[in-house]
């Protein structure tokens, strides 16, 4: 394998994560907060449909990001009216949403453009453009770094960088504001919270809308960033992949990073080398597939160091009288 | 605790449930520009109005009495087996190398051995996720997930490299010999000497499903294991004190449990098409959620939320082909009755409870 196929791949790797990385950090600000959301899948989803649908109409990659947030931000609010104002099961409800994003997105495909589903091809301004980092040309000369740097790091839409700047932001938001502090108390233990005059409902809705707004960038990248339109079931999976690096990140920004980087770099080869050839055993691409879930398994029945969730997630907080 | 009489709790909490998930469809026909009561006729017309549609609808509602089976059991205990789709998958794996192994003379003879591999391939599926629940304390939700997308990932490997006859492209295994077709409906009712649902695809599985209903019954509500199941289902610290053991219940749950997703295979692989392709089971795993949900995890219950099911996902096919409604209707149902049903259980409860309070007072 020569310096270009790792380039390559590391690139390609960089773009499949990114909506596995916002998705995760969704996912983290939720259950760290003692909501468990398996509806990732479907607030993507639907983000994706959103956000393709008025980038056609308007012809703006920003409307279309809008209407994402928007799309998302409302099966978020949802699953918060369920999971928080009547303490239902947030697993169910996630299902709920998942099935029910799956639904009106090809509904509401086939009802406004009439192509089974699908929006018609975006282009233009109507996606975002590749961004060409500064004096990424003029560094490319240089061996390695300069061809690395203008290749790799450079070149990318936007919503890339602000996927990898939302690590960092998480970090901070979580480990040293205050609002971070009670984030991680509501999701641990929510009656010491409400014992100090903080609202829990209020705490977690917040956590809850931070995640339906990522789960909406990362719909919308998917569909305007990565592709060029909608298809449905386009998110094929990734919100389960996106929570299989939450736990396999252990509930942590950085590891949040790692872990989908590993993912990503996994659907990369599997793209690449549909039966990837180690001498000794030809690997099929089905294998390569399944691997993030079954590492997810092996991470969660504590063979390679424990996964531990948020001590309070996936409980509804019912206040003492 | 006593809010409400029990007739209201089983029946009446599952059909507002029901009824507020048809007027959100209705609403959202509507809000397609087309007509929520022709869709219903059409419906209704589609999926029960013929012994054409009927064959149809008691087909998928046999799928949906396994998979709705599969979730209440684990239910009973606690546990949401969110896998069925995957044991599912797996059972089909199990029918197709049953069937294909031996030359079998007789589909009398075919029938329990499919059936037995079936049951014994999903509730191995099931395995793995209900001893790493019990044993490493890994949620059976998240795990049972990811072994959805793991039986997908080898199933599609089974298909295209080791079950694949020689010379197709085809990602399926080769057609199940002719004595092993399984009776359909049609066939036993022409026996009978009825012209009845010709050419659809219901068998002799309906009466297994119907079966396994009774027998799940016999389980939870006759028999030591299923009190078990119930006793900790309802509290795992009383069920420990009571010397119950939390991984043989939690292993045998999810057992019996995978083993009823799986035995929906019988109906779609051996009674349908007969050769397992990809993605045979379509979603039905997902739908006994629904199911189970709907029917309040009782036998009964599940049996007619599954034949309400089978009714709409027929009735889903006639609108795809008749109106402009494509049958991504069914699954915005779907989502609805689970929501419903399952995670705004109290919004729909509250008001209930507060309605027999005010009823009670007026009476005493």
């Amino acid at each position: 394998m020569d310096f270009a196929t790792i380039l390559q791949i590391l690139d390609s790797a960089m773009r499949l994560m990114t909506p596995l990385l916002l998705a995760c950090l969704a996912g983290l600000y939720s259950e760290r907060a003692g909501v468990f959301d398996i509806g990732l899948e479907g607030k993507m989803l639907m983000a994706a449909f959103a956000s393709a649908s008025v980038a056609y109409a308007t012809g703006s990659a920003w409307l279309g990001l809008a209407a994402g947030i928007a799309g998302a931000s409302v099966l978020a609010a949802l699953h918060g009216l369920a999971s928080i104002t009547f303490r239902g099961n947030q697993l169910i409800s996630g299902v709920a949403v998942n099935f029910l994003a799956s639904g009106l997105t090809v509904l509401l495909g086939q009802k406004i453009f009439g192509l089974g589903g699908r929006t018609p091809s975006l282009s233009g301004a109507a996606r975002f453009d590749e961004v060409t980092l500064p004096l990424a040309e003029s560094l490319r000369p240089l061996p390695v770094v300069g061809r690395a740097y203008a290749e790799l790091v450079s070149g990318h839409t936007i919503l890339v960088y602000l996927a990898f700047a939302m690590v960092p932001l998480t970090w901070w938001v979580l480990y040293r504001t205050r609002f971070g502090l009670r984030l991680r108390a509501v999701g641990e233990n929510p009656a010491s919270v409400d014992t100090a005059g903080v609202s829990v409902a209020r705490l977690r809705y917040g956590a809850v809308m931070i995640c339906g707004v990522l789960c909406g960038i990362a719909g919308a990248y998917l569909a305007t960033g990565i592709s060029a339109g909608f298809v449905r079931e386009m998110t094929a999976g990734r919100g389960f992949i996106a929570l299989a690096a939450l736990i396999f990140a252990k509930w942590r920004p950085w590891g949040a990073l790692g872990a989908t980087f590993l993912f990503g770099l996994l659907e990369a080869v599997a793209n690449r080398f549909p039966n990837l050839d180690l001498g000794f055993v030809t690997l099929p691409s089905m294998f390569m597939n399944a691997l993030p879930y079954v590492l997810t398994v092996v991470i969660l029945a504590g063979f390679v160091g424990r996964a531990i969730p948020p001590r309070a997630g996936g409980e509804p907080y019912v206040k003492e009288r | 605790m006593d809010k409400m009489p029990k007739w209201a709790d089983v029946i009446l909490t599952p059909l507002i449930s029901l009824i507020l998930a048809m007027a959100i469809s209705a609403l959202v026909i509507l809000a397609i520009g087309e007509s929520p009561w022709m869709a219903l006729k059409t419906m209704v017309t589609g999926a029960l109005g013929s012994s054409y549609g009927w064959g149809f609808t008691l087909y998928y509602t046999t799928n949906f009495i396994f998979t709705g089976l599969a979730v209440s059991v684990a239910y009973h205990a606690g546990l949401f087996n969110i896998g069925g789709e995957g044991q599912a998958a797996m059972g089909g794996l199990g029918v197709a190398l049953v069937v294909l192994a031996l030359p079998w003379p007789h589909w009398a003879l075919a029938l329990p051995a499919a059936a037995a591999g079936a049951a014994l391939f999903g509730a191995l599926w099931a395995l793995v996720p209900a001893w790493l629940q019990a044993r490493r304390g890994s949620h059976v939700v998240i795990t049972t997930i990811m072994f959805n997308f793991i039986a997908a990932a080898l199933l599609n490997y089974m298909l295209v490299n080791v079950l694949r006859p020689v010379g197709s492209m085809d990602p399926a295994s080769a057609a199940f010999p002719p004595a092993a077709h399984l009776p359909k409906l049609s066939e036993m009712a022409l026996g009978l000497g009825i012209e009845w649902g010709r050419n659809t695809p219901a068998n002799i599985t309906f009466f297994i499903a119907i079966a396994a209903c009774f027998l799940v019954w016999l389980l939870i509500w006759r028999m030591r294991l299923g009190y078990e199941i119930r006793a900790f289902g309802k509290s795992e610290p009383a069920a420990l004190y009571a010397g119950i053991s939390p991984l043989r219940i939690t292993v045998l749950a999810m057992l019996v449990s995978g083993a009823l997703a799986g035995m929906m295979a019988v109906n779609n692989v051996m009674g349908e098409a007969e050769r397992l392709v990809l993605n045979a089971v379509e979603g039905a795993g997902f739908i006994g959620i629904a199911v189970a949900l709907m029917g309040r995890n009782h036998p009964l219950g599940v049996f007619l939320a599954a034949l309400l099911f089978g009714f709409l996902y027929q009735g889903g096919g006639e609108l795809a082909l008749w109106t402009s409604i494509p049958r991504e209707l069914i699954v915005v149902i779907q989502a609805l009755v689970i929501l419903f049903a399952g995670a705004l259980d109290n919004m729909v409860r509250m008001p209930l409870e507060r309605l027999f309070a005010a009823l009670r007072r007026k009476g005493a």
